[in-house]
């Protein structure tokens, strides 16, 4: 049992210990919270030892979990899910905080539900298995459908019944070609059929590789969600509840961009080459039209909504640019958004929690009842639009560096999103914020207790660390990246009948 | 050398003061303001006597190098300091005008709320802008960039319970972002092309190309650059922030919006002079653009009665006036500009800003006059600072101002003469505000206890106009002082000479010069005569010429075509293009659409339809479920049977 392995499963025994609990046990919160606690600190033992081998696997468990069809309970941690794994045990400790008030009914299942998210969050970075990729990205999908369900607002039916339908979709397609692969490579252990691709045991056409890399590609485009395929991720933000929208936005929609550095790049190389010049576009289409749509909304969580629909364009943008700048700032940007838009919706919920209205036009003058919560609020907002030192600037940096290498034209279409995001960011925390607070405002409006500052201090912290000293996060990544993108021109060469050493190509300039 | 204290130490004084200085006794906000600014002066001066930067030494530059920031693939970004003699320039002015502001800011603030923010805000824009001129490379140069920017927003709204002060603050904000786009896009051709942003190897791969040969790109790095410029200097299309920008308090618009920030653009383009070098187009497009700004900010000066607005489209004009010294190819002009304008024009501000005081926020000058018998100090060093600024002989801005001209004329006649032009109406548009704010009579509200209705909020709600504190009139004093030296004792181009060559030698007074100095005082001259001595004749222009009046006196409603022609359309086709229709009815439309369909056919299929929507979920999980398990059960029966 590696310390993965613990990382992986503390949390769902949690889930069970929760479940099972009689209906009225005191303490269920604080349980819940130190097992997510526990889950974190455990977490931070992984850190060691990936950075000190970053290309391969640490923590590898292999064991069958089902004989025939031979599934395997594979799992490994590379610099690539490295951080994202930590963010997901992160951000489930903050949930549990915020939700601490908020969550008023049925409060037992609700930390319940996010313990079984944690796993399957995790496990979705963690599977080197196809099908045990396919169950964990389900498992996590039924905790958020609830967390939507049964504690979000009024319309909350309509946005989990949307959520569901849209992101099952996409699985389905997703499904198919992982058992397409299986029956031509006969297993599902991702390692094995990577290595029969790229030793040519076993061969695409063109055509099949096209309708496979699409097959993931819309899967993952949703889950991202890729412009036109966002719809339902304003609606689900709205409706969730904090905690919901937090887990979704900072760890869910990684399942995608993830899976898209994991299975679309390294599977589909020739596929993902041959499609980039569309996907860049629509990746490019998304920055703008989300930043645009984002500056007209009355609704404070509708405008952070399509805001991560444009921010997560650049991280799209940087994948297909397929160069070293672009795919480590998409990766960064990954772990950045989860932070910068993570805390923006925290406090968006703070702000509900005060005044239970989502309707920028409630607001009005909060920095001067609230002014610790007016500077937390501030600096969010200028990571969020990329300040420098802040962390999202060393993202959107290299995504658009790598970009300007693969399409020029398309980063100038991108940097204007990025004068777009200080346009909806501070038009909302002016109309928010500064003017004179009326009466009535004033007084439902207190500053951040103590428990709101600890959920939000991590992540203020992570924001300027991962702005200053990027060294700590990045070489992970960037070695990571290094051997996807050799991978994949190895590929690319073997394909194109050239004889070339699979194992070094000088990465991509 | 420890330059990395340089800008720390007021990086520590916002730190402290931020999060202490809610509970510190004014007197501690004001020594850690502005002892860290002062130790920071003084350190610089240390760190410069050690490199000889005073005694012929620092022709190469002192590069010091902390840690890497950025590092992937061939990319590696460090964050490093490099000190020359034009970084040299720039931190003499920046920390010792700084230091100055701070000191007056003191006094000036000494009645507001939010007063620790203020000097907060005040140390982290002194840290800003150092990292900016300390920058070994582009990426640094552009967090100092972007840092002044967030500063002078914070300072623009620091009123930011008037809609008109946080107005102000985004629009600057956002015009900055505009150019930062330029900006930015330069930053990646460069990387692209040099595969580095590092100053130094950057500019050495220039300088070893041809002049003949430069590429196309190379003129398109220098114009992306200039947008940048443009921003942050205020400078046509992008300067309409900045007239906006004096909603903050007066101390701001002194350091950040006349004698520091502002002149970001032309160091980032004077720093980048082998780039623009390699490109006579850029360098033509800088010229012009400096001179059309000079030109067109002028004609506006003219007609404001904001005392604050008519210094700030001033400072638009001389900030042209530096493009011009730039794009004319006289780089060290330009940066001689930068500094004695940093001299008299933060006096200006600082005066302005006495006057106010004194009116307790009064900033029209309409409701101003005769206030030499209470504010003398105030009106002398003024005076000092409009003779600067109006190129009077032998005082800073003479010698500035004209080697710009001087080099304006070997470029181009044209653009020496318009030059000319905009230094008469500059000598008239500050002696004009000079002597309604100090001559004839007062014409404000003696014993009144209004609140001002100037943007600059500021009342303190006494009654007689008065002379400000020592702490607000030493920092005058000594700005004066300089105002009047500071060109003849700092020789600017003759210092940079090791980095910008000097372009021709001239005879010692040409007719060029007499020429300017003409114009200089025929504004000053005809300022007397319209504002002291006829006071009808300005009146009677107004009448006579009512219509291009109106037309200059709204700024020739550039705000109002910006709103029009970009603002307007980009909110309102987002509105209900992408988000009403394209968003709502068109994709939504698609998929709810979608959704009923499928829902129909489900209906029909499914006899009962209770509790549909949770038994999606009941069924997808179900369906894995068993699929699973079937292929387990089917797995361990093959298995078993094999």
């Amino acid at each position: 049992m590696s310390t993965l392995d613990i990382v992986l499963f503390f949390p769902f025994l949690g889930f069970l210990t929760l479940i099972f609990m009689p209906k009225q046990s005191p303490m269920v919160k604080q349980l819940a919270l130190g097992i997510s606690l526990v889950v974190f600190a455990i977490s931070l033992l992984l850190i060691g030892t990936v950075i000190g081998h970053p290309e391969g696997y640490s923590f590898v468990a292999n064991a069958s979990w089902i004989d025939y069809p031979p599934i395997h309970y594979h799992v490994g941690l590379d610099g690539l899910s490295l951080w994202l794994v930590i963010l997901t045990t992160l951000l489930t400790p903050i949930s549990m905080l915020v939700s601490w008030k908020y969550i008023d009914h049925r409060v037992k299942e609700f930390f319940a539900f996010l313990l079984l998210l944690e796993f399957g969050l995790i496990g979705v970075f963690v599977s080197l298995d196809l099908f045990l990729f396919y169950t964990f990205w389900e498992v996590g999908l039924v905790p958020m459908y609830f967390l939507i369900g049964i504690w979000g607002h009024d319309r909350r039916i309509y946005a989990a019944v949307k959520f569901f339908l849209y992101t099952m979709t996409g699985s389905v397609l997703m499904l198919a070609a992982i058992i397409y692969l299986y029956n031509r490579a006969g297993t599902f252990d991702y390692t094995e059929i990577l290595a029969q691709l790229q030793t040519g045991k076993l061969v695409l056409s063109s055509t099949t590789e096209h309708w496979l890399f699409l097959a993931f590609f819309i899967a993952f485009a949703i889950k991202v969600p890729l412009f036109p395929l966002h719809t339902w991720l304003p609606d689900a933000h709205v409706e969730a509840p904090t905690a919901g929208s937090i887990m979704l936005a900072s760890v869910m929609l990684k399942m995608g961009t993830y899976g898209l550095v994991r299975y679309c790049l390294p599977l589909f190389p020739n596929a993902a080459h041959n499609n980039a010049g569309w996907i860049t576009a629509l990746a490019v289409i998304g920055i703008v039209y989300g930043a645009l749509v984002a500056l007209v909304q009355p609704n404070m969580k509708k405008l952070v909504a399509y805001s991560s629909v444009s921010h997560l364009g650049f991280v799209v943008l940087g994948v297909f640019s397929f160069t070293q700048q672009g795919l480590d700032g998409a990766v960064y940007q990954m772990l950045n958004h989860g932070i910068s838009t993570g805390a923006l919706f925290m406090l968006v919920g703070y702000l509900y929690e005060r005044r239970h209205s989502l309707e920028i036009s409630a607001y009005g003058g909060v920095a001067t009842p609230a002014p610790n919560l007016a500077i937390v609020f501030l600096i969010t907002t200028l990571a969020s639009i990329g300040l420098p030192m802040l962390n999202n600037f060393v993202g959107e940096y290299l995504v658009l560096q790598g970009a300007s290498q693969s399409s020029f034209p398309a980063t100038v279409f991108a940097a204007i999103g990025v004068i777009l995001s200080a346009c909806y960011m501070l038009w909302l925390y002016q109309r928010t914020f500064y003017g004179k607070a009326t009466e009535s405002l004033s007084h439902h409006m207190p500053d951040l207790n103590t428990r709101e500052w600890a959920a939000a201090l991590p992540l203020l912290f992570l924001m300027f660390w991962m702005g200053i000293y990027s060294q700590s996060f990045l070489p992970a990544v960037s070695a990571q990246n290094a051997q996807t993108l050799s991978q994949m021109k190895a590929y690319q060469q073997r394909a194109q009948h050239i004889a070339s050493p699979v194992t070094e190509v000088a990465n991509a300039r | 050398m420890q330059l990395w204290l340089i800008p720390i130490l007021p990086l520590l004084g916002f730190i402290v003061n931020g999060l202490l200085g809610r509970r510190l006794p004014k007197s501690a906000v004001n020594a850690i303001a502005c002892g860290s600014v002062l130790v920071s002066f003084l350190w610089v001066l240390k760190s410069l006597m050690g490199l000889n930067a005073f005694s012929g030494g620092l022709t190469e530059p002192h590069i010091e190098r902390y840690f890497t920031w950025i590092q992937s693939g061939y990319l590696n970004i460090g964050v490093d300091f490099a000190v020359d003699r034009l970084t040299a320039v720039m931190l003499l002015i920046v920390t010792g005008v700084g230091f100055l502001i701070h000191v007056y800011a003191t006094g000036y603030m000494a009645h507001e709320g939010g007063y620790y923010r203020f000097f907060a805000y005040l140390n982290l824009f002194m840290f800003f802008m150092l990292v900016l001129v300390l920058g070994a490379n582009f990426l640094l140069l552009f967090v100092g960039w972007e840092g002044v920017g967030l500063c002078s927003y914070l300072l623009i709204g620091f009123y930011f319970l008037e809609k008109f002060a946080s107005d102000a603050a985004n629009k600057a904000f956002i015009v900055n972002r505009i150019g930062d786009f330029g900006f930015s896009l330069a930053v990646f051709l460069i990387a692209m092309h040099f595969g580095s942003l590092d100053f130094g190897t950057v500019f050495r791969a220039v300088n070893g190309m041809p002049v003949e040969a430069s590429a196309g790109w190379i003129t398109a790095i220098a114009l992306l650059l200039l947008l940048g410029a443009t921003g942050k200097s205020a400078q046509i299309p992008l300067f309409v922030w900045l007239p906006d920008a004096m909603a903050g308090p007066t101390p701001v618009s002194a350091l950040i919006h006349a004698a520091t920030m502002v002149t970001a653009g032309v160091y980032m383009i004077a720093r980048s002079s082998s780039l623009f070098l390699h490109s006579a187009h850029a360098l033509d497009i800088v010229a012009i653009v400096g001179i059309a700004t000079a030109f067109f900010a002028a004609t506006i000066g003219l007609t404001q009665f904001d005392i604050k607005k008519v210094y700030a489209y001033s400072t638009v004009s001389q900030l042209g006036y530096m493009f011009v010294g730039l794009g004319t190819g006289a780089f060290s002009a330009g940066i001689w500009h930068v500094m004695t304008h940093a001299f008299f024009k933060a006096l200006l501000f600082l005066g302005a800003g006495s006057v106010i005081h004194a009116l307790s926020g009064e900033q029209d000058l309409r409701k101003m006059g005769g206030l030499r018998q209470y504010t003398p100090i105030t009106m002398y060093t003024l005076l000092c600072a409009s003779l600067a600024i109006a190129g009077f002989p032998f005082l800073s801005g003479f010698y500035s101002k004209d080697a710009i001209l001087a080099a304006a004329y070997e470029h181009a006649p044209w653009m020496f003469w318009i030059g000319v032009i905009t230094a008469g109406m500059t000598a008239f548009y500050v002696f004009r505000a000079f002597f309604l704010c100090f001559f004839g009579e007062y014409r404000g509200d003696l014993g009144g206890n209004k609140h001002g209705h100037g943007h600059d909020d500021h009342g303190h709600g006494h009654g007689t106009p008065h002379e400000s504190p020592p702490s607000m009139w030493i920092p005058l004093a000594v700005l004066a002082v300089l105002s009047l030296v500071g060109g003849y004792l700092f020789n600017i181009p003759k210092y940079l000479e090791p980095l910008f060559k000097i372009p021709a030698e001239e005879a010692a007074w040409p007719w060029t010069t007499w020429v300017s100095i003409a114009a200089g005082l025929i504004g000053i001259a005809s300022a007397y005569v319209f504002y002291v001595l006829s006071p009808s004749i300005p009146d009677g222009l107004v009448k006579a010429f009512s219509l291009p009046y109106r037309w200059i006196y709204n700024k020739y409603f550039v705000d109002e075509f910006y709103d029009s022609a970009v603002v307007d359309p980009i909110v309102d086709g987002s509105r209900s293009l992408l988000w009403r229709m394209m968003d709502a009815s068109g994709i939504d439309g698609i998929v709810n659409g979608t959704g009923k369909t499928a829902r129909g056919i489900g209906d029909l299929v499914r006899q009962a339809q209770s509790g549909f929507i949770r038994s999606y979920a009941a069924w997808v999980v179900m369906g894995a479920i068993l699929v699973i398990a079937a292929m387990a059960i089917n797995g361990a029966i093959s298995g078993g049977a094999r």
